[in-house]
């Protein structure tokens, strides 16, 4: 028997502390496509925060942190296209300059995968074996979809679960407003782009809305709930793993 | 003009406010975004002709000098005068001169954003020379006493009304009950009225889109035909450009201009396109007696060799702000100088400070479409956030905020602690969320909870419950 193929599941810190589920269902996911799955404990944030404000030394501290973590592993996953995105595109560019660490910040930045595109692409999954009886649009968060190309890849597999059904809402790719501290930096900005964003998502007439990112995640599901609308918010890991049980995020509609 | 970039804010505020404004701007989302995408897709090789564009600028970066100097022989051999300017009051110095050696008391203009840059109107109207712009958005916000509010389409925040209103104030000769309920009648007015002005400059003004070394011509891409006549009526003619218009070839201004229209209005070439390369000659039936080049630096010499020289690769073509989110919800005003959207975001900063103009690179999403559609593929989201690492290594960012990043990233950088504090907060929210699985209003994120609701962790963390499991 050939050694499975090892994963270092990199949780992602919004996952780890609002929605441990979608840990789960990743591990699901990535067990019953054959991988091995591993959880580093000293695993804490990828330093997208700290890299988006300007603050190259802290980011570059945590990334060796992180790095040091998972390159022992053949692949390293995380159920985000937005930290996903800063693994594997950004990480390389912190380093840029550094002989020692460059080259190592691009070997790890060659392992890294998006959750639901490492399991199409990498493991070549084409179909899960999840029942969800409902109708579901989703929303391309920026990062997956313009850094990592993630947009075929979660439509393919949502496909194959049973009872589910996907409505396209209108300009599913564009951004929800969430933009990290930009939400809260510039509020009143971030809640008129998510104001459009929620319109089209009610206008889809879905039962649920799924994303790839739990930033994205909690911005739209806390727009939906302010304004009383029906739609459920989950992960598409979530659905992908037939794990429906949990209630939605930010609750459902009184 | 007034800066009011350092009130992004408060701009942006008002801005969300105004209904009219609101209203216009949806036109943007409507109309530009879905021609672009059709021209794009129309024409198999898009992609490659954006990386020849891209190509075809970075070697003329990596070769200023020498086609700057070539371009000046040729316009001199060819009659015409060019003058260097470092800096906007160099550039202004200049085209005083002229036109006062000119004895010019009008000055038409066509569409330039240089001239805004460098604040060319206020300028002359304090010289008692009289700019009027001839461009018809131009014109209108002329009237107004306003800024272009998009760089291709300068008037977008307006609508029918206000033009309506603005021609009625204006043209107090025409009769007060004509009909002006419809666009083409405005139209049709404003060129009555401008071809007057037209024929009675003494210099006319335009900027360039192209400069190009081998032939020493300026071009200028423009949908009215106005840019014609305000170059070749007048005895003067000034083309005020930046250095970086510069391409070596006519070939090289061919491949450029294929993703320039279709990026910006989805055409497949603007209307008019139009090439001066000097005075008119005796054979020539018409044309400038005096033909006048400022080339202005004004920084942009100083980006060459910094994280920021992917920027001069610009060619304004207004594709980033037509499909960026916050230029949707704020309109080009909100940005407070001359260049609004992503690009405005990048080049602001430079031109005015980034201690003044800091909101611009940080309000970004970061959602990446400005880049996704930029025809030079410039990384306009990786420039803001060069602006950002130099705003916290000056320390411009706020206190507040920088207490809180350091002491995130302290923590985060400390796994046992990180672990209990995360297992603090997911347990306490989750506490207060209770059933209904979110807050209304949490005290430490007012911002987000003004607008949305917080939704509430589930209970423990994922690295505690895995530890409990495996």
């Amino acid at each position: 028997m050939s050694t499975p193929i090892s994963v270092g599941l990199f949780v992602t810190c919004l996952v780890d502390m609002f929605r441990p589920s979608v840990g789960f269902a990743a591990v699901k996911l990535l067990e019953d496509a054959g991988c091995e799955v591993h959880v580093p404990v000293s695993q804490t944030c990828c330093g997208q925060p700290a890299w988006n404000s300007g603050d190259r030394a802290d980011t570059r501290e945590i990334a060796i942190e992180v790095i040091k973590a998972f390159e022992e592993f053949d692949y390293i996953v995380a159920p985000s296209g937005s930290c996903g995105g800063m693994l594997a595109k950004h990480y390389p560019e912190l380093f840029q300059g550094d002989p020692v660490w460059h080259e190592r910040a691009e070997t790890f930045s060659g392992k890294v995968h998006e959750l639901i595109s490492f399991l199409t692409d990498v493991m070549k999954v084409e179909r899960v074996s999840s029942k969800v009886d409902a109708s579901a649009t989703y929303h391309d968060s920026c990062a997956g979809l313009r850094e990592l190309g993630i947009n075929a890849q979660p439509r393919k597999l949502l496909a194959s679960v049973e009872g589910l059904s996907l409505k396209e809402m209108k300009n599913s790719n564009v951004c929800c407003g969430f933009g990290g501290t930009f939400a809260v930096k510039y509020g009143d900005i971030s809640n008129a782009i998510v104001t459009e964003k929620t319109a089209n998502i009610e206008a889809a007439d879905a039962d649920m809305l799924l994303a790839g990112d739990m930033g994205c995640l909690l911005n739209m599901a806390g727009k939906l709930r302010r304004e009383g609308k029906r739609t459920e918010v989950r992960h598409v890991a979530e659905v992908l793993a037939g794990m429906t049980d949990t209630p939605p995020i930010g609750g459902k509609r009184e | 003009m007034q800066i009011t970039s350092p009130g992004f804010k408060r701009n942006a505020t008002r801005a969300l406010g105004d209904e009219q404004l609101q209203k216009a701007l949806g036109h943007v989302r409507s109309n530009f975004i879905d021609k672009r995408a059709a021209a794009a897709a129309a024409l198999p090789e898009f992609e490659a002709l954006r990386d020849n564009a891209k190509a075809i600028k970075d070697h003329v970066l990596e070769n200023l000098d020498i086609y700057l100097e070539t371009f000046e022989e040729r316009v001199t051999a060819q009659g015409g005068n060019v003058h260097w300017a470092a800096t906007a009051s160099e550039a202004r110095g200049h085209i005083l001169d002229i036109c006062r050696k000119a004895g010019a008391r009008s000055v038409t203009k066509g569409k330039s954003m240089i001239t805004e840059e460098i604040g060319l109107n206020s300028f002359l109207e304090k010289s008692d020379i009289t700019p009027i712009e001839t461009d018809l958005g131009e014109y209108i916000i002329q009237l107004r006493g306003e800024h272009p509010s998009h760089i291709i389409a300068p008037a977008v925040h307006l609508n029918m009304d206000q033009v309506r209103d603005d021609f009625k104030k204006a043209h107090t000769h025409l009769d007060a009950n004509r009909a002006m309920d419809e666009p083409e009648i405005l139209l049709k007015e404003a060129r009555g009225v401008l071809r007057d002005r037209f024929l009675n400059a003494d210099v006319g003004i335009t900027g360039a889109n192209f400069l190009v070394a081998e032939t020493g011509s300026s071009i200028i891409v423009t949908n009215e035909g106005n840019g014609d006549l305000t170059q070749s009526l007048p005895k003067v003619h000034i083309v005020v450009a930046s250095i970086e218009k510069i391409v070596p070839t006519l070939e090289d201004m061919s491949q450029i201009m294929r993703v320039l229209a279709r990026s910006a209005t989805g055409q497949e070439m603007s209307v008019y396109t139009t090439l001066s390369s000097g005075p008119r000659r005796p054979e020539d039936p018409d044309g400038p007696e005096q033909y006048h080049v400022v080339l202005l630096d004004n920084g942009r010499s100083e980006m060459i060799g910094t994280e920021f020289q992917d920027m001069l690769r610009c060619i304004r073509c207004g594709a980033c702000m037509n499909h960026c989110p916050v230029y949707h919800a704020v309109g080009g005003h909100a940005y407070g100088w001359v260049y609004p959207g992503p690009m405005g975001s990048v080049l602001t900063p430079k031109f005015i400070g980034v201690d003044k103009a800091g909101h611009l690179p940080n309000a970004s999403t970061f959602c990446g479409r400005c880049e996704e559609v930029c025809p030079m593929r410039i990384p306009l989201p990786k420039m803001m956030r060069h602006w950002r690492e130099q705003e916290f290594e000056k320390h411009l960012s706020p206190p507040a905020q920088r207490r809180n990043l350091k002491l995130w990233a302290w923590v985060a950088k400390r796994p046992t602690l990180y672990r209990l504090a995360t297992r603090i907060a997911a347990r306490g929210m989750s506490v207060l969320g209770g059933r209904r699985h979110r807050l209304g209003w949490l005290p430490v994120a007012s911002a987000w909870t003004k607008h949305r609701d917080m939704p509430t962790p589930e209970g423990g963390t994922f690295m505690a419950q895995w530890k409990g499991k495996r």
